[in-house]
């Protein structure tokens, strides 16, 4: 594979993003297609709970949501993973034996990323051998800024041998990168060094996800898919609460990459509270009565 | 200035978190005054509008309800002299629609007595309705009254402001958020009061005003799961009443139904119409130790 000079900037049409983005969130989508929608969305959440307080009671509490999303409606999906650190992956794995949910676990000393590699590395190597089935990495963000791509490109190539099987989500953090040209960089940098997910952001900083930034990103998936035919999956991650947005998301999903792309293989979203929205539209669906967070557990 | 400027009549919107928003389905529908000439064009609310007053009255109520009584009280004796500064914009409004000079005077003078009156009450109600219970084993086991959430009301039809205020005084004094629809005849005089709100520290949320139509909303109002109390105090046609009654049993929702003729007799205010919207909560609490 031709690795493409990563000092070269990829221009963005700045404005041209955010009116796309706002032309695609004109999109009206009701009835059954809403319906599908809202299962598609909760099927592609990771569920995610990565607090200091996190105790493995709270975990499997988390992972019994992930199987039975709401027990007074029984067709719905399951999520697509279980998100949470490397010291929890055993109880998550534990608590999810029998199903397809997958243990996602942020490894290299999320959400800072700050400390040496070889820490990070040993931090994903032990995610793994607890039997996490993907690992979250963020990327050095102080050096993909002072210009050293090839160490990011290195770093991020090293993480993803550490994986073996895994499949290993990068995370780009792009509320600290700035431009959508560093964004549009960071992706190609992840993508050719081997990530199997791109991933907008850790949620502890803000701005987290937003949709201009997840449309470059995704153009970015689509130009390296015509480049090498490997499909990249893409992850916005924080700050998406409503079912408006997540649909909103899909269809920008559905304008830039298609419908192969539609599936918890090739999109997630990672947010947790997006979750009982979700629910909660989707029994307002079946019901005809707007809802309340009364009837829809915490975590 | 020459004489023949064109007169600039107000637009009239809706009241939501401390805004002032068109309807969400951009309808609107004519009001007229007594003898059939147009005052306004007023919004006609949707489900939409509803739903989203309720996100926004739930979303003002820990705030709200974590008031001191006393604040509380504080700000509604706010509302009471925002009203009394704002006299003539309410006789002006209440003048076209039947009410004599007089009559619109005495109206507004009832309002702000009115929401002195529970504003007396905010930091007393709990001494009075809260108690300490004997109980046989060593606790002290006492009962206190909190706010039960987000109400929904119906203003009364035929008294656009004292009917108003009387309704949404009790509601909010105990900690309660609201949504309110208008008067659907009358509905300037409850948009007016809204300003009035919103310029006397009323946090945003807290009260929330639709206008529109009962029969259309009755059902939303009622079957919105978010939505913790009812209160209507006229006489609804038995239909809309037993569908409301039927809905409210969804979340078991407290209705409150006390049809008042006369706003300005005694049995319009009480303070047990403060307890319709709280629930009590009784807790042990061992002694001894």
């Amino acid at each position: 594979m031709k690795y493409p000079d990563f000092n070269q900037t990829v221009p963005i049409d700045h404005v041209g993003v955010e009116e796309r983005v706002s032309r695609l969130n004109k999109r009206s989508i009701k009835k059954d297609s809403k319906i599908q929608a809202l299962k598609m969305a909760l099927s592609m959440i990771d569920l995610t709970t990565l607090e200091g307080k996190d105790s493995p009671g709270k975990v499997i509490q988390l992972c019994q949501k992930a199987k039975r999303p709401h027990p007074a409606v029984p067709d719905l999906p399951t999520v697509a993973a279980i998100c949470v650190y490397p010291s929890m992956v055993s109880v998550a794995k534990n608590a999810l034996k029998g199903t397809d949910i997958n243990v996602a676990s942020v490894a290299t000393a999320f959400p800072s990323g700050q400390s040496p590699l070889s820490m990070r590395l040993e931090d994903t190597k032990f995610a793994v051998s607890e039997g996490a089935d993907e690992i979250d990495m963020v990327i050095s963000r102080g050096a993909f800024l002072n210009g050293e791509y090839q160490l990011v490109f290195d770093e991020i190539a090293a993480v993803k041998e550490a994986c073996g099987e895994a499949h290993l989500k990068v995370i780009l953090e792009t509320g600290e990168l700035h431009t959508y040209e560093n964004v549009r960089k960071a992706s190609d940098i992840a993508m050719h060094a081997g990530a199997d997910f791109i991933k907008t952001s850790t949620g502890k900083t803000s701005p987290a996800a937003t949709q201009p930034v997840t449309l470059v990103m995704l153009e970015a998936i689509r130009d390296f898919y015509y480049d090498t035919g490997k499909m990249i999956g893409m992850k916005p991650a924080g700050g998406i609460r409503t079912a408006k947005q997540a649909i909103q998301y899909l269809v920008i999903v559905k304008e830039t990459l298609g419908a192969d792309w539609l599936n918890k293989d090739y999109f997630r979203f990672g947010a947790s509270s997006l979750t009982n929205d979700l629910l909660m539209q989707i029994v307002k669906q079946q019901t005809g009565h707007y809802q309340s967070l009364d009837y829809f557990s915490n975590d | 200035m020459s004489d023949s400027r064109i007169d600039v009549k107000k637009t009239y919107k809706m009241y939501l978190g401390g805004n002032f928003p068109r309807s969400e389905s951009g309808r609107t529908y004519k009001v007229y005054d007594g003898d059939k000439n147009l005052l306004a064009n007023a919004c006609q609310g949707s489900r939409k509008d509803f739903r989203d007053a309720v996100k926004i009255a739930r979303g003002a109520f820990s705030g709200w309800s974590a008031r001191s009584a006393y604040n509380r009280g504080q700000i509604l004796y706010r509302i009471a002299e925002m009203l009394e500064d704002r006299r003539d914009q309410f006789m002006k409004e209440l003048g076209p629609i039947g009410f004599k000079t007089a009559e619109a005077e005495a109206d507004i003078n009832a309002s702000i007595d009115r929401l002195i009156y529970y504003a007396g009450w905010a930091d007393k109600y709990q001494q009075v309705f809260g108690s300490i219970n004997p109980v046989a084993s060593s606790h002290f086991n006492f009962s206190l009254l909190e706010p039960t959430g987000v109400v929904a009301a119906f203003a009364p039809e035929k008294s656009p402001l004292l009917g108003l205020a009387s309704v949404i005084a009790p509601i909010i004094v105990g900690g309660n958020t609201c949504v309110v629809l208008a008067s659907e005849e009358y509905p300037l005089p409850a948009i007016s009061f809204a300003e009035v709100l919103n310029s006397s520290d009323v946090p945003g949320g807290v009260v929330n005003i639709l206008t529109g139509f009962r029969e259309e909303l009755s059902e939303h109002f009622s079957t919105h799961m978010d939505v913790n109390a009812m209160v209507y105090t006229d006489k609804l046609p038995q239909e809309m009443k037993k569908s409301i009654d039927e809905n409210a049993s969804l979340n078991v929702k407290r209705i409150i139904n006390k049809p008042i003729d006369d706003w300005y007799s005694e049995e319009a205010q009480s303070p047990y119409f403060l307890t319709n919207f709280q629930e009590t909560k009784t807790t042990w609490h061992p002694v001894g130790f």
